[in-house]
Parts: C-alpha cells; structure tokens; sequence
C-alpha cells in the first residue's frame, strides 16, 4: 500500500523511474556508499502507524500532563501564561504562511515579507526602536547576540549585567560570550530595592566596556529606575546600553527607546504565543538607526522597496550581505533558521490590539500585580515583594517568618491543584526562602482567592 | 501548459489602513476591585518610567485583521501550494496531524517550570525521541535543545573547543576545517564558537580533497565539519579516510544534518566516524518551515562526549523522566528551556507514522526522484551537471546553466524567477560556490511522477524561451503578485527602509525612498 505522503511509493512507478535513470534496483544508487559503513539492519524503531493510531498513541502519552488548564498557576520567569486571541491561530495555520521557507525569493513571497516588515515595524512603534530585526529563537539568544554585537561595534570585550538575572538566560550569555573573549561582570544591586548601585556601575564601567545590560523589568518584577543614569553612565563612557524588556509591559512602562537604549533584546512569547513547555519563542532584536549599528545586527532583516520598474511598492530581504549564506565565516551571526511563524504571530497579535488594547493589557496586568501583592502581604509571615519598588507581572513572594520552606508550601499547594511561584533559593541564596510569582491577564480574582485561602490553610497548619 | 496566476491585492500595510475608531480585540472590564489597584499602582509607578505618549500601533477591527492577513498569505507560496525543489532545504510535505497534535492543548497550556511529576508524559515523548534520533544517527546521547540547525552547530561547535580544553589542548587546536562546498553557516558557527576556519577544496568529483585534507590538518586541528551527502548530492566515498585523518590529527568529525534525507535507514553518520551530529527537524522530519522558523536543531554525541552536552537532558531513572543537569562539562545552554517543543512533538509524531520502513522508503524515493529529474533536466539544451558524471546523485543534485547564459544571456537567477511563473518554486542558486549559475534542486520524496515530469517539462519550456524569446525569462516573474523586486536599493544606504518609521521619518526629511 503506498504511503499516504510518498506518491510514488508504488511498485510499477519505481519502476518506471529507475528504467528511465537505467537502473534496476534501488540499491544501485547506494553503491557509493562503502559496504563496511551500511546498515545491515532495519532501525530500531516503532511499526508504522497509520494516522488513526499515531494520535491516539501520541494522545495516551499526553495524558499524562497537567496543564495550566487544569491546575491553577503562578509560574512566569521567562515564559508566561498570556490569552492568544482565535484570529492568531487561524491565520498561523494557513498553509501558504505555514509550509513556506525563508522568503529568499522575494516576488512569490510578498506576503510572508510583508506580514515581517510589518513585525519589525510595529515591534520599533513598541520599544520606540528604528530597526529591529524578523526574529531571533528567543531572549537569551538575543542577549547573546546583543553582547558579541556590542563588542564588534566597539571593539571592547566587557559586558556588565545585572546580578538578578535568570540563571538560564546567564547560562545562554555565558555560552556565546566565551569564545568570543568576553568577559562579563555583575553590577550590585541594592537588596532593599533592587536598584542598580550606581556607584558600583560607576567603578565597574571603563573605557573597556563594550556595554552595560539591564531588563525592565528585572527578572524578579521589579522595575529599574534610574535607567537614564544608567544610560548617561555607560555613553559618557563611549559604550553601548542593552535593555531587556518583557514586552507586555510596554502599554505602561516607558519603552527603552526613550531612555537611551541602543540595542533592544526580549522575549516575544507574551505577544499571541502559547508557553508549549518553553517551546518556540521569539527573540526580539532591535537597535538604533545608526550604521555602525544596523551593519552589524545578526538576523534577517526585511526591508521595503521597489520593484525595478517602478510600478509598485515590494519587499524582500535587506542587508543579506551581513550573513553567513554570503559572509561565512566573517557573517554577523550564524543564524539561519530563525522564529518567523512567532513573528507572525506577534504581529497579528500586536494588530488586533492596537494602541488601545496594548495599554489595557498592561494596565489590567498592573492591577492584578498590585491586587496580589497586597493580598498575600496579609497573610502572617509571608513578606512579599522583597523589594520595595514598583513591580510588574511578577514578584518574590518570602516565607523566611513562616518557619515554611518553599519546597514544602509549593507542594501542599500542588496537592490542592495549585502551582506555586518558581523557587528561587537555589538561583539567589541571598533571599531565603523566597519564589517568584506571577500574574497575567489570564489569572482571574477567583484564582487568586483560591491561593490565598489554600496558602493560608498550609501556613497556618 | 497551465501557468500560474498569483493573488495581487494591492493591499497597503497595517498602519496604512488604520483608523482611530476601530478595535481589534477587547480585554475584559476590571471590576472595582482591580480599578483601585490600579489606581495604587500607578501612584506607586515612578512618574519617569510611565509610558507618556500612546503606542503608535494601527487601529483595525478584527475583520481587517483577518482580511489583511488571509490577503497576505495568498501572496505566499508553500509546500502546500506547489512544488518546493529549494535544494539542501528538504521542503518535504508537512503532515496536517503533527500540527494539529501540537495545536492540542496539552502541549500549548504547560509551563516549563512545572513540577517533572505533572508533565511525564512530555517527557516521556522528549526521552524517546532522543534515543530514536540516536538509532537513527548511531549516536548514544541527544539534546533536544539547540532551536535550530545553525545553532545545533554551534552547540556541536562548542563541545569540540570544550572537549579539547578538558584535554588541555584548548588553546593549541583553534581550527575547524570545512569543505570549499560546506553550507554557509558551517563557518559561520564554527567561527562564532571561537575558531579559525579552515577551507579544503573539492577534487575532481566534488568530494573533499583528500591531498588537500592531509595537507590542512595539523595539531591545531579541532574538527572537521562535514555534511554527506554532500551539497553537490553526492556521497563522499572515502569517508572512513577522512575520518581517519582527522581523528589521526587529534580532532573530532562533525555531521551536519542538512542532507540526511537521503540516507535514513541506509547508512548512519556515527558508522561513517562522526562524533557529533546535529539533525534539522524542520527539513528531514517533516515539520513545517514556517517561513523561516522555528525550527529545531537536535544534537547527538557519541558516548566520549556526551558529558559536554547542554543541560538539561532529558532521562529516565526506570520509573520516572525526569530533567538531568548533572552533565560534568556541560557547554552550559545555548537557549532557555528545553527546545522547541511543539516541534519534537511534531516529528516523534513523524517518525511514529513512517516507522522504521517509512523513513527508509521516504530516502530511497528522494533519491529515486531526484537522479530522475537529474537524468531528465541535464538532457535539456544549455543545462549540464557538473562533477561526478557516471556517480548517482542522492537526495539533491546541483545543475549548472553555464551554457545557456553563454550562449543566451539567461542567468541561473532568470530561470529561478521564470520557474515562479509556472508556479513552481525557485531551486537554492548559486550554491555551492563551486558549481558556476548553480541550480541546486531537491524534490523530495513527497514529489509525485506526474509533477517531476510536469517539472522538466517546464524546465524543456524555459531553455526554449532562452533560445527563442529571452527577454521573456530575463525580465520573468510575471505571474507572481510583483514583478522583479529592487533587492539592491532595499540594501542601499540612501534609499534601505527597514521600519514604518523609518520610512515616514524617509518622507519627512524628503530624502528619496523607496515604497
């Protein structure tokens, strides 16, 4: 029986095309490969299944998962649990978007190219950013690329970062950082507030550092304010600053293009995309319209022009020469494959909600951070945020006056179908007994009712 | 011969049709509750960190979205609409129900913070494809971390200057050596891991120079980097010598999986003497492109170095998966989480329908097909294929168009544009650098009989026109939503416009500008 996705599994066409390439057996066009080096066995691997079995199998296996559906959670800390509007998934499935490869050619691509430049156009309204790229696979990878960016445009080998940053975005920096012969420092930041210690920036920043990071808001909520210091500090010293930034919050916080970014990392996920356990997400990329920027900025980067008649407006790729199908190994990146169906994601996401809708997003996130907050701060013994600056989304959540560990309240919480913040006594001894929780539009006052009196109940017992 | 007609709307960008009444989606109302919170928060806010000015973002209700985009993506071309032959690309067709399992939301609604104990049965399906990939490499250890296949190289990259540090030879071997015919982001990912590159020509037959092989190698040699077959489609023969000089040399074999379409089932990258292997899901295992991603870029090791992979893998104590970051030398991460998810689920889907059989008949067909339309096409009057004659191609071959430019003018370029006016995709061109007007060309086994033949058809169709009405192909596309596009002023300084804003900003200075 041929196979539903091979046409020409099929005895008499086989045969047809190996007497036309003259041939009689299959394995003639094998007979290349050495003898000693061929498989002489079949793989071991599962029957063939037919479509019907495949999904029930693969369904059976699922079933093992809870989902966020099922249980009630606060878990954020890079990948975030946001509603992605029907529209999303609709125009994401379109076979025409879906089955297609880097628009290389660009007259039977316009739509992919412009549905991208659209992407960057509308992430720059976002940031206040001239130029961002169409996608990298995620935050950490931007930041990544940002730090090797910074240091090619400078030619200076130090990036400082702040200490309260997800170890695994650190992780992902550290690795692209090492071979490139980077070193990277830690600012202090303040444990009452968690504000950048200028004076320690000052003594930390030379005339050897290509570029000061930091995220607002920071990996444990809080927002960074004294980022126009910050930035004064790192230019006056001819360096560049980096700002990561979880777009959700931009429809209230100032966005990094006004306080003096030059390059513009973050995650992309929150905009119309599912958490799939941490699966594809979306690098954000952007910098400042300068050349000694824009030249050496890694990703594909569409751009609007012409036709060469003149008759209509098109798009295709911009810059290709900064890449490594042209540049090899002198390329700005090695980056190929990228995350243009998030893109497209978030850039049908970022249509359907407008300036209005944007604003709103943040704001009812805001209110239920604060609702929160001041919620479990009621609550004997628990101390929450530890910092005492404003916050957003997320925020540390202390059981150091409970005589409760974090791994024993998340556990009692999960037996009553609730997901804890995520444990940060590992990542920042510093804080004790302390996770990070986390609210977004999707978590309603009923949920969070529902942790309040379970918290209370194992705390209390 | 039917042509084709692409969809041309002359459809004006997002904020062009934007109007200040309209809204695309409305959030719920907060209640009393959340209003004063709000209130609160915002007194809390430091004034200079409010956002001042409105997001200059459209205003489209929901039916502009849709129609907007659906136009979109009918000026969008897919596997799904019509034969995709982009060489080292392996545009196979991607199957409705891996993405509908992936839509499903058991997969879309977990967080990868959750406790192992609630998401077994993701990890179950991450550990067994992990030792799936492994068989079908003949590697022991996977990581299904790096998101695509360029960043599986780097990973692999990054293991070969770990290893050799550990041995204490870090700083001696900073070279990887790449064949003249290697894909771009092999030196690419080679020189981001720290390495200085090393490029050996192809001999007569398009294989690595073996002379010029033994010639390059010396103690600084880190590792080779190899794809095979390779990107001319054709297997390189004396692979085990290959192997043997560069381990020799002290140095580790790098695979990278671009072309394993061709071989599954019939020859394994770790019996050919690579140590590291990286597979692209999103070519040989079926999962859709996406119009450049995401991707996903597994990385196997063989047993010698598996302690340097990234955490966390994925492992199974006999009763339980679970996330192991206990790898001694572990390269750290090369992204967060771990992997593209909804992609893995999509090819264990995959390689579950096609079973051990299916992905060995998928390569044979691929081959099949392509040294059919290798056969046919190079019959054509001004096309030729270069480099090993009487040795049979594998998943892809590469056709040059040398004569028809000599002897018409037309460029491999203008038959790639002119293929889109018979609604077929363009081939990868001019590529590799060795092949002059290349046409790299990949059917894939998803090609029936009838479209390979209607394929060299057109192809017999083109060097007509070549020959008898060129400016018919030199000024081709004229099928497609616009006609040839201005790659060159999209790049230029003076006219390069990469933003709405940069455009409107274009406008106001009165500078010149394009679109």
């Amino acid at each position: 029986m041929p196979h539903p996705y091979i046409p020409n599994d099929h005895e008499e066409t086989i045969r047809e095309i190996m007497k036309s390439i003259g041939i009689k057996d299959v394995e003639e066009l094998y007979s290349d490969v050495p003898y000693k080096i061929r498989l002489k066995r079949r793989m071991k691997l599962p029957d063939p299944h037919s479509e019907m079995e495949a999904k029930r199998e693969i369904e059976r296996m699922l079933r093992r998962n809870s989902t966020v559906k099922e249980l009630i959670s606060f878990l954020g800390a890079g990948v975030w649990n946001h509603y992605v509007p029907a529209v999303i998934d609709e125009i994401v499935s379109r076979g025409e978007f879906l089955t297609s490869y880097t628009p290389y050619q660009a007259e039977i691509s316009q739509g992919m190219l412009q549905a991208l430049f659209e992407y960057q156009s509308m992430i720059c309204e976002l940031l206040e950013m001239d130029v961002a790229n169409c996608s990298m696979y995620d935050w950490s990878s931007s930041l990544g690329e940002a730090a090797r960016m910074a240091v090619r445009v400078t030619g200076r080998r130090e990036i400082i970062i702040p200490h309260y940053i997800s170890p695994e975005r650190l992780a992902v920096l550290k690795a692209y950082s090492e071979p490139a012969g980077i070193r990277i420092l830690e600012v202090k930041q303040k444990i009452s507030d968690g504000q950048i210690d200028l004076e320690d920036l000052k003594c930390k920043v030379s005339d050897k550092t290509a570029a000061v990071y930091v995220e607002n808001p920071s990996y444990l909520g809080f927002i960074i304010e004294d980022v126009k210091d910050i930035s004064e500090i790192i230019h006056d010293a001819d360096g560049l600053f980096i700002v990561g930034v979880d777009p959700s919050s931009l429809g209230v916080l100032k966005p990094p293009g006004d306080y003096g970014a030059d390059i513009v990392v973050g995650e992309g996920q929150p905009l119309g995309n599912y958490m799939s356990m941490g699966g594809s997400l979306l690098g954000i990329f952007a910098c400042r319209s300068e050349s000694r920027l824009i030249r050496q900025m890694p990703g594909r980067i569409v751009g609007m022009t012409r036709t060469k008649d003149g008759r209509s407006r098109a798009f295709c790729l911009a810059l290709q020469t900064r890449e490594q199908h042209i540049r090899r190994h002198r390329a700005t990146s090695n980056i190929c494959t990228n995350a243009s169906m998030t893109a497209l994601r978030a850039a049908v996401y970022m249509a359907l909600l407008g300036p209005e809708g944007f604003k709103e997003l943040s704001e009812i996130i805001l209110s239920k951070t604060y609702y929160m907050i001041k919620r479990l701060s009621r609550i004997d013994g628990v101390k929450t945020p530890i910092f005492k600056s404003a916050h957003f989304k997320e925020f540390t959540v202390n059981y150091d006056q409970t005589s409760r560990s974090v791994d024993y309240v998340n556990r009692e919480l999960l037996k009553n179908g609730i997901l804890g913040g995520k444990p940060l006594n590992s990542e920042f001894p510093e804080l004790g007994e302390t996770s990070l929780f986390c609210v977004t539009e999707l978590t309603s006052l009923e949920e969070m009712d529902r942790l309040l009196s379970v918290l209370e109940d194992v705390l209390g017992g | 011969m039917g042509e084709f007609r692409q969809a041309r709307w002359v459809e004006p960008l997002v904020f062009e049709i934007s109007r200040e009444s309209k809204r695309g989606h409305r959030f719920p109302r907060m209640n009393g509750l959340l209003k004063a919170a709000l209130r609160e928060a915002l007194k809390d806010m430091p004034e200079n960190l409010r956002r001042e000015k409105r997001i200059d973002l459209p205003c489209l209700s929901e039916v502009d979205v849709v129609r907007h985009f659906t136009r979109l993506s009918q000026m969008s071309f897919g596997v799904d609409t019509g034969l995709y032959p982009l060489g080292s690309c392996t545009m196979k067709y991607n199957p409705k129900v891996n993405d509908a399992v992936a839509s499903s939301d058991s997969i879309r609604y977990i967080h990868p913070y959750q406790p192992e104990e609630t998401v077994q049965g993701i990890l179950e399906i991450m550990y067994t494809l992990s030792s799936w990939f492994a068989e079908i490499t003949g590697m022991s250890k996977f990581s299904l971390q790096p998101s695509a296949g360029a960043q599986g190289e780097l990973t692999g990259a990054l293991i070969i200057r770990a290893y050799h540090k550990r041995n204490g030879e870090g700083d001696v071997r900073d070279e990887i050596i790449v064949p003249d015919s290697a894909h771009g982001t092999n030196p690419a990912s080679a020189a981001m891991a720290g390495f200085k590159v090393i490029v050996v020509p192809s001999d007569m037959n398009g294989c690595v120079d073996i002379e010029a092989l033994k010639e390059a190698v010396s103690s600084r040699t880190a590792g080779l980097m190899l794809t095979n077959p390779n990107t001319l489609g054709i297997f390189e023969e004396r692979i085990l010598e290959i192997s043997e000089i560069i381990h020799d040399a002290g140095g580790l074999l790098y695979y990278d999986g671009a072309n394993i379409n061709a071989i599954l089932g019939k020859v394994r990258p770790g019996d050919m003497g690579f140590d590291i292997v990286h597979l692209n899901l999103h070519k040989t295992f079926s999962t859709p492109h996406g119009g450049g991603g995401p991707g996903s870029g597994p990385v196997g090791v063989k047993e010698h170095l598996k302690d340097f992979l990234p955490v966390p893998l994925v492992d199974f104590d006999g009763e339980r998966y679970y996330l192991n970051y206990d790898v001694p030398y572990s390269i750290g991460r090369v992204r967060a989480f771990y992997g593209c998810v909804d992609v893995l689920l999509k090819a264990f889907m995959y390689i579950l329908i096609m079973g051990a059989e299916g992905l060995e008949k998928a390569s044979e067909i691929s081959v099949l097909n392509a040294n059919f339309l290798a056969r046919k096409l190079s019959e054509i009057r001004g096309f030729s294929l270069p480099y090993g004659k009487d040795k049979p191609r594998k998943h892809e071959f590469v056709l040059s168009c040398s004569d028809l430019k000599h002897e018409t003018g037309v460029t491999a370029r203008n038959v790639s544009k002119r293929l889109l006016d018979y609604g077929i995709h363009a081939p990868t061109i001019y590529f590799p650098l060795i092949v002059k007007e290349a046409l790299m060309i990949e059917p894939t086994e998803s090609e029936s009989i009838e479209s390979l033949k209607e394929f060299v058809n057109v192809f017999a169709e083109i060097s007509n026109e070549a020959y008898m009405k060129p400016e018919l192909v030199l000024d081709a596309p004229h099928n497609t939503s616009v006609s040839l596009v201005d790659e060159a002023a999209a790049s230029h300084p003076k006219t390069m416009c990469l933003s709405w804003r940069m455009y409107k900003s274009k406008l106001l200075s009165g500078e010149r500008v394009k679109g």
